[in-house]
């Protein structure tokens, strides 16, 4: 049998099939027998009922994006399944398990003429008490892959351990009698053995990271309103803050929400809000008066698809230009985007320190996919940097809120403290922070918070480069994982290819850029949006040598590697 | 934080700062600010302790001339970025200063919900019926006969009861003041700091520029004839049912303020990693 590094499998059912809670079980075992794993979740826009998937990839090494094929397919039934099809790529050797009774095969996987084998599904959960089908299908998929019962059983102990024993009898009963019928079938595949590992590794999602982020950076205040897919961080903030002697605060709108944060910042207190696109254009106005006010705050954004209410459930890269450009008047503030799960601690905990460090508000671009999907990964290291203000002390003579100094940085008084009273404003303010409507004291304040994100040295984490060859795939954000798997394959063939994505969008950098794309002969950008912003972003603010081409097309698919090699296989060859 | 003592400011004009009011001449805003030094003043509040936040309008323009801390943010969100400094820094004293357009239009959703959280802070909105800063449009508490360039013929719309919004809201404590009576003011912002919670002072401050009828206001307000009580909706009756001009403390309630925990840390950081380990 052929022996693979990664095997793909679905599992799709109607609402309450349990098609999630089956993902999420199969996901443990697989990591607690060794091997890595990345699970995706699919879902209508219904609370209750309506369709669900998980999308699950086992491997021996790290996983960060979907395969471009399922090898398995698993349907407890096929009720509105249709509605997602086009998200389960199916091939000729592929396998799908589908139950007699559960509807009919959606068009788009018969068409793929896969091998097909029926097992009763459900009428083998009807056979045993309290049975669930969802639990069949684990079953039949722990079979396959030839996942240890042992391992099963005790994760389903854990999982299952507050629905009481006969729910976990029951549910041990189904996986046997899955794992029985999967001994009558082939998957023509084995996964292999996975690789020695020396830590405990961690299962987290995306939003989960950017909590964790947000806490080691020091953050201590939070206010949101919820919305999806953001409402993950924030129900994982308001216990995680609680237990570290910080508050999440539920807001009445996300225009509450920041003007919050900005408030706690003020009062020294480093502080943090996560909202979706929606959530995001009510604060523009609230991130530049953070900007003129210099109060540094931390805004992380969920992306789903747009504009207006868009798919709330979906992931899309398309808030680059709002988070870029939507604030009036000049506004320079930071831009950051995590580029895989356990980055989003990383690139969070980044944002704080920059905004802390900067007196000013960065935003995190995470998106849907890499936010609510859960990962396998390794334990990610500490960061060397902390969010730290300059604080001004104990003055004599008169406190300028907003002096000018070389690193276009001033001590910021904070309250409590004798001597640094002040008023923040968003008025045009002079360098005590007294309005004024002076062209020269506007101008100087200007400069001075563009200087200040300009003079920055932003460190080698500011963009991710790697390779040397005259391709180069330019891409952001969560998007890096699938055109890494890209970057490979591409090599496979034969051709020299780099890969670029920026961790810091915003303020750019352009003789850092013109050195990452030095020798570059053609520019392959990438993106997941319908208008090509990162794309246009990049044609305005750096000097692309050579050819350049884009693929950039919407969500809510995401771009597989497939789709990025053969963008570039056409093209070069 | 710990504050540094230094001196304990108990004059008014050690409240005032050099900064020149923009205020038309003869705006009520000027007593309030008078109000509002004299009565820090008896309280005995520490500038650095202090915070005045306010929103947009010509009423919000008043942090700017004090010596406390301030913010002056954006329109009608003045008591949300209150919320947020105060949760987190539960230490200091925190004053939102407002204008009826900025507080009860824009602001209007963020004023019903700082009264139902009851956090210990005091919400002063300058009440002249009008747009000042934007040259005379009519809100919410503007009479609906009254004609504008951007409402002719007026509104036709009847102004609604922020005191009675308030009660409605959870608002801990709730008092009508006029800014020609600036020591009265004063003691009334007194006892609204003193009070825990949320307190609410709606204070009648005539914009002499757009309602010059508003000079009258002096020969119209009269102290509050009964004392003030805690039942909520005998409260809002009497003001529902009164000229509203009404002076003095409507109501004193006894909820429990909201409890900030911040700062109150039971794990350490690598205990909640522990989440994610397997």
């Amino acid at each position: 049998m052929a022996e693979a590094e990664s095997i793909s499998l679905a599992i799709v059912g109607s609402g309450g099939a349990g098609a999630l809670t089956a993902g999420n079980l199969l996901l443990e075992a697989a990591t607690r027998a060794g091997w890595h794993g990345l699970l995706s979740r699919t879902v209508g826009p219904q609370i209750r009922g309506g369709e669900a998937a998980a999308l699950i990839r086992l491997a021996t090494e790290p996983v960060e994006c979907l395969a471009d094929r399922f090898d398995l397919l698993i349907g407890i039934d096929w009720l509105n399944a249709n509605r997602f099809g086009a998200e389960i790529d199916v091939g000729p050797q592929s396998l799908v398990i589908s139950d007699p009774r559960g509807g009919d095969l959606p068009a788009i996987v018969a068409r793929a003429a896969p091998r097909m084998a029926e097992v009763p599904i459900k009428e083998m959960a009807k056979a045993i008490p309290e049975g669930r089908p969802n639990m069949i299908a684990v079953g039949l998929a722990a079979g396959l892959l030839r996942l240890s019962e042992d391992v099963l059983t005790s994760v389903v102990e854990k999982q299952l351990a507050d629905k009481g024993r006969q729910a976990i009898d029951a549910s041990n009963a189904g996986l046997r009698a899955g794992i029985e019928a999967a001994t009558r079938l082939d998957l023509g595949l084995n996964l292999a053995t996975p690789k020695p590992r020396n830590a405990r590794r961690w299962l987290a999602s995306g939003n989960e990271m950017t909590g964790l982020g947000a806490i080691r950076g020091g953050i201590r205040f939070a206010a949101a309103y919820p919305i999806t897919p953001a409402s993950d961080i924030l129900e994982w903030l308001a216990p995680g803050l609680a237990k570290v002697g910080g508050a999440l605060f539920q807001a009445e709108d996300e225009l509450a929400a920041i003007n919050m944060i900005i408030g706690a910042s003020y009062g020294g207190v480093p502080a943090l809000t996560a909202t979706s696109g929606p959530g995001l254009s009510l604060m523009t106005e609230a991130l530049g008066l953070a900007t003129a006010a210099e109060i540094p705050i931390v805004v992380i954004d969920v992306m789903r698809a747009g504009p207006s209410t868009g798919i709330p459930t979906k992931s899309e890269q398309a808030d680059l230009n709002v988070a870029v450009y939507g604030m009036h008047g000049d506004a320079p503030h930071i831009v950051v985007a995590p580029q895989s799960i356990p980055d989003c601690l990383f690139t969070t905990q980044w944002a704080i320190h920059l905004a802390e460090a900067l007196q000013a508000p960065a935003l995190v671009l995470s998106d849907q996919f890499i936010g609510q999907s859960v990962a396998a990964i390794d334990r990610p290291a500490e960061a060397s940097f902390v969010g730290r203000r300059a604080t001004a002390s104990q003055q004599n003579g008169s406190y300028k809120r907003y002096e000018l100094t070389a690193s276009g940085v001033s001590p910021m008084a904070i309250p409590g403290m004798n001597g640094g009273q002040y008023t923040a404003d968003g008025l045009t303010h002079n360098e005590r922070g007294t309005p004024t409507s002076s062209d020269n004291d506007h101008r100087v304040q200007l400069d001075k918070r563009r200087s200040k994100l300009e003079r920055f040295d932003y460190g080698s984490d500011w963009l991710t480069r790697e390779g040397d060859g005259e391709l180069a795939i330019v891409t952001w954000g969560s998007l890096t994982g699938a055109a890494r798997e890209a970057v490979a394959q591409l090599r496979d063939r034969g051709l020299a290819v780099r890969l670029i994505a920026p961790r810091l969008l915003s303020p750019v950098q352009p003789e850092l850029f013109n050195a990452a794309l030095d020798g570059v002969k053609h520019i392959l950008v990438v993106e997941q949006s319908h208008g090509g912003q990162f794309y246009r972003f990049l044609r305005a603010h750096y000097g692309l040598p050579g050819a350049v081409r884009a693929v950039h097309r919407p969500g809510p698919l995401p771009i597989r590697p497939s789709e990025i090699v053969r963008a570039a296989m056409q093209w070069m060859h | 934080m710990t504050a540094i003592e230094t001196h304990v400011t108990c004059k008014p004009g050690d409240y005032k700062s050099d900064v020149m009011p923009i205020w038309c001449p003869g705006c009520g805003d000027y007593h309030v600010l008078m109000s509002f030094t004299r009565a820090f003043a008896k309280l005995g509040l520490r500038p650095e302790n202090t915070v005045v936040v306010s929103g947009i309008g010509c009423s919000s323009r008043i942090p700017a001339y004090m010596t406390c801390y301030g913010f002056h943010g954006i329109h009608g969100r003045s008591l949300a970025l209150a919320t947020g400094l105060k949760v987190a820094r539960p230490d200091l004293t925190v004053v939102v200063a407002s204008g009826d357009g900025d507080g009860y239009s824009i602001g209007g959703n963020h004023f019903i919900q700082a009264c139902r959280r009851n956090i210990d802070m005091t919400y002063v909105v300058m009440d002249n019926r009008v747009y000042g800063m934007t040259k005379g449009q009519p809100s919410p508490t503007t009479e609906p006969d009254f004609d504008t360039a951007l409402s002719p013929g007026g509104t036709g719309l009847r102004p609604f009861h922020p005191l009675v919004i308030a009660l409605a809201s959870g608002a801990n404590f709730v008092a009508r003041a006029f800014s020609g009576e600036p020591n009265e003011t004063a003691d009334i912002l007194v006892e609204a700091v003193r009070h825990p919670g949320f307190s609410f002072v709606e204070i009648l401050s005539p914009c002499v520029t757009f309602r010059p009828d508003q000079r009258e206001w002096k020969t119209k307000v009269h102290p509050a004839p009964v004392a003030a009580t805690s039942d909520p909706a005998r409260a809002a009756r009497r003001i529902m049912t009164d000229d509203g001009m009404n002076i003095g403390i409507l109501y004193r309630g006894d909820r429990r303020p909201y409890e900030s925990k911040i700062g109150a840390k039971t794990v350490e950081l690598a205990k909640l990693e522990e989440d994610f380990a397997l």
